[in-house]
């Protein structure tokens, strides 16, 4: 056993990029997928509308970290390996995007049904109506639930450390490990996680608050 | 893929799965009833209490609402004996749940409390109702129709969210996955059957929380 040192400080820093990486790639992803489910879960088709219900319901109805094991093990399981920092930024993005989904979709049915109608009678075809019509009103709504989600899938990067990726919370077990301050050092991972989500929670809140006065007038 | 799915060790395995699924069980209802204890009081508290106790529970909510429930569970498990308090990883795994659902049910019981307008209050103690009958008639029902429903989905958060205690070994379901996957080594396949087992008992649970919804408060109430 040793004691804690500014070395350790700055190893902890230095893993919190990680952790700042792996966040904005799972974002990155999660809103790709998100604004697939989105679009399906709002489409003509049935079978597109089921399947994006189906997509939300598992993903939403199952713990993250089984989701983040079986893709790790289903890897390996189909003959392409893809390693722990594959596999987490694979099942957080399939995460995030059945969570971005299921909000987007409430901000698309939240335009009213007649901006589509006027649209299509204007003779704009889907790209142009979703695009020109539909987005720039659905954002307005969209914004503020999604950077709340965001709090919540930079907390969700911690689960990563079980998988063994090392990023903030592995590096504080590591050094945990070593030092046996389990309350120094997890207090410090904790901090660091609360400098990076507590700007976001208020900034969500704020424009959620600018939002309903919004609607209010 | 020329993987063959051996699903038999799985079925040898069915009492491990059981045990932990009931573990899981009893650790989110556990820790759902306490929280919910500690989230009136809380509640209360956060609205009505003196200026210093108001701002100790905003900051309790804002820090648990901050970080990652995984660092809460290892600075409780591992901090925790370094002050002379031994606990096993069962001990641990419900007292983390339980500080950290604290934390989001506050807010929800908060939400209700606060929904109600201060004017429908003064109307009915105008109208000749007592304190109590206030409360019962006319600030209870408002109250519990806007907590009910976010307390239902709280539950099943909180049940899919104690999957992360098998990182101290609790004995609940992902652990038992997990122990079966190193006598077997057949993982994806007691991963599946775990996340299978979640899924059913969030289905469940949603079902029931809105036939509950439904029969306590008629139409099931939009969010």
């Amino acid at each position: 056993m040793r004691s804690f040192n500014a070395g350790d400080l700055l190893y902890l820093l230095l893993a919190a990029r990680w952790t700042v990486l792996l966040s904005l790639i799972a974002f990155a992803g999660g809103g790709l997928v998100g604004l697939i489910i989105a679009l399906m879960r709002v489409a003509q088709a049935r079978a597109a509308r089921w399947f994006a219900i189906g997509f939300i319901r598992v993903f939403q109805g199952t713990p993250l970290l089984l989701q983040l094991f079986l893709v790790f093990f289903g890897g390996d399981l189909i003959g392409v390996p893809l390693g722990a920092w594959l596999s987490v930024i694979l099942g957080l993005s399939l995460n995030a995007g059945a969570f971005l989904g299921e909000i987007w979709r409430g901000s698309i049915q939240a335009v009213p049904n007649g901006q589509i109608e006027a649209a299509r009678a204007l003779g704009l075809h889907y790209g142009h109506r979703m695009l020109r019509v539909v987005a720039p009103q659905a954002l307005r709504t969209a914004i503020p639930p999604t950077v709340g989600f965001l709090v919540n899938l930079i907390k969700s990067t911690s689960l990563a450390a079980i998988i063994g990726f090392v990023e903030l919370t592995r590096a504080g077990q590591q050094l945990n490990n070593a030092t046996f301050r389990p309350f120094l050092i997890f207090g410090l991972v904790a901090s660091v996680y609360f400098v990076m989500c507590w700007p976001l929670t208020i900034a969500a809140s704020r424009l959620e608050r600018r939002l309903a006065l919004a609607y209010q007038r | 893929m020329n993987y063959i799915f051996h699903f038999g060790d799985m079925w040898n395995a069915r009492g491990e799965f059981v045990e932990g699924a009931l573990m899981t069980l009893r650790l989110s209802g556990l820790a759902m009833v306490a929280s919910l204890v500690i989230a009136i009081l809380g509640a209360l508290a956060r609205t009505s209490g003196p200026k210093p106790l108001r701002m100790l529970v905003a900051a309790y909510v804002e820090i648990i609402r901050n970080t990652p429930f995984l660092v809460q569970i290892f600075m409780i498990f591992f901090g925790l004996p370094t002050v002379g308090i031994r606990l096993d990883a069962n001990e641990g795994a419900l007292i983390a749940l339980i500080l950290n659902g604290s934390a989001y049910t506050i807010e929800i019981v908060r939400a209700g409390i606060e929904n109600i307008s201060h004017g429908q209050i003064e109307g009915a103690l105008a109208l000749g109702l007592h304190r109590l009958q206030t409360f019962r008639l006319v600030v209870l029902p408002q109250a519990l129709r806007i907590i009910v429903p976010p307390l239902g989905s709280q539950f099943i958060l909180l049940m899919l969210n104690s999957s992360v205690c098998s990182a101290i070994s609790a004995d609940e379901l992902t652990s038992a996955a997990l122990d079966v996957q190193g006598r077997t080594f057949r993982a994806f396949e007691a991963f599946i059957v775990a996340a299978a087992i979640y899924f059913a008992l969030s289905l469940l649970f949603s079902t029931a929380f809105a036939t509950i919804e439904r029969l306590a408060f008629g139409k099931r109430i939009s969010r």
